[in-house]
């Protein structure tokens, strides 16, 4: 009996199409991709079965877990003229680069008092600063309640920049947020004739034989 | 795996010098290691999809203009929610208004068996019914009503379970109102009852 011998293979693999795979993803990736701005606290939203999609041009604002609460606004150029604005009403004396510094930085959560030194600092250090939240005065109104201040002229900043799009607000709380730290973020809107927001919650299924669930079910048949 | 030509030491002597032949091949795999380093290193920082909200209407505070009557809520068609510490849940039905009738409270938790959903379920299928009997007051059209009342001990989070379980059981009419010193009442009371 012979033995057998097997041919010796090579153990080399054409890594080429390897290569032009993992290259596809990436200029796939580097094309999609949109980077998170660091926010300065992390906050965990609840969930809900709500469906509708975050919209462009929107006020946000950020309600970490001890009630403390940050703004910011996803349209750049009203966001330019807003704080040109603000400098010039609150007399925050800001010079170009701090509001450079605030337009592309993340969040604000501090109030007018503390803001030329916090625009101050380094982006990359903005966030170890010691945010107060934006102070919310009982009384509701701009004159005294920042909150109502900022949504205010956000608002109207939005509209100069374009009239044809209203900016939407987003209230991004934390699931723990007490109750009456909310209700006075919601009662600043409302008493400032604000009363359709958004609230940002992360997707959850239906629950099955569920109102809800049937009318999901009927609207993919009819599809 | 990289492929490293060898020079043959002391070859043949003299003889005519050839060119010699270089692979063409190079070897990727270095390349494609970079690439998905690079691949990962995009996954972990992009946002791919929008995040998804929820849109809340709230009444205005504005008082009516004097021409406009503010529309009344049936008793029958009312449930009455109060949130409270540890994300419970006390309920009862109708507006809770009579001193000396006081509703029966029972208490309850988010939860998709025995829950609060059960309760909007069956408020809904009752209204539903009751509506067309022809009683006093009751109107086809009718609707279920649920009004919420968080108490300060509650968290944001009871608050969107609860508007998600209005929107869950499709009932369109509720509406958020300051907790009364009555209904903190009707807590306590059931706290007790239930030994704390």
């Amino acid at each position: 009996m012979s033995t057998h011998k097997l041919p010796r293979k090579s153990t080399h693999i054409d890594m080429t199409a390897m290569c032009d795979v993992a290259f596809l993803l990436l200029t796939f990736f580097m094309l999609a991709t949109k980077f998170k701005p660091d926010e300065p606290v992390v906050v965990k939203t609840p969930s809900s079965t709500a469906e509708v999609i975050l919209p462009d041009n929107s006020i946000l604002l950020t309600v970490d877990k001890d009630g403390k609460v940050f703004f910011d606004y996803d349209n750049k150029k009203a966001k330019r003229m807003l704080i040109e604005k603000v400098n010039e009403e609150k007399k925050l004396q800001l010079n170009e680069e701090e509001m450079v510094s605030f337009v592309n930085g993340a969040s604000f959560g501090s109030s007018f008092s503390q803001m030329k030194q916090y625009l101050d600092i380094p982006p990359m250090e903005q966030k170890s600063f010691a945010f107060t939240g934006i102070p919310i005065d009982t009384s509701y109104f701009a004159a005294t309640n920042e909150l109502a201040y900022w949504v205010q002229s956000a608002r109207r900043a939005g509209q100069d920049q374009n009239p044809l799009k209203i900016p939407i607000i987003c209230i991004k709380c934390d699931a723990s947020t007490a109750y009456p730290k909310v209700k006075d973020v919601i009662k600043t809107l409302t008493k400032n004739d604000i009363t359709s927001f958004n609230l940002l919650t992360s997707l959850e299924a239906a629950p099955f034989g569920t109102e809800l669930y049937n009318s999901q079910q009927a609207a993919a048949k009819t599809h | 795996m990289a492929e490293i030509q060898e020079k043959s030491g002391g070859g043949k002597k003299g003889g005519v010098k050839k060119g010699k032949k270089l692979s063409t091949r190079i070897d990727l795999t270095p390349m494609v290691d970079l690439g998905f380093l690079l691949i990962t290193f995009f996954i972990f920082t992009t946002t791919m999809s929008k995040p998804k909200t929820m849109d809340i209407v709230m009444p205005s505070d504005k008082p009516l203009p004097p021409n406009v009557k503010p529309t009344l809520v049936k008793d029958y068609t009312v449930m009455t929610v109060l949130l409270s510490k540890e994300h419970r849940v006390y309920y009862y039905l109708g507006i809770g208004s009579d001193p000396l009738n006081p509703p029966k409270v029972n208490v309850t938790y988010f939860q998709n068996k025995n829950g609060i959903r059960d309760a909007l379920i069956a408020l809904h299928t009752r209204v539903l019914e009751e509506r067309n009997n022809g009683a006093a007051g009751h109107d086809p059209s009718d609707v279920p009503v649920v009004i919420i009342k968080p108490d300060t001990t509650c968290t944001f989070d009871d608050m969107v379970n609860m508007w998600d379980e209005l929107r869950i059981n499709d009932i369109q009419i509720s509406a958020m109102v300051d907790i009364s010193d009555v209904d903190r009442d009707f807590i306590k009371a059931t706290e007790t009852a239930n030994g704390g």
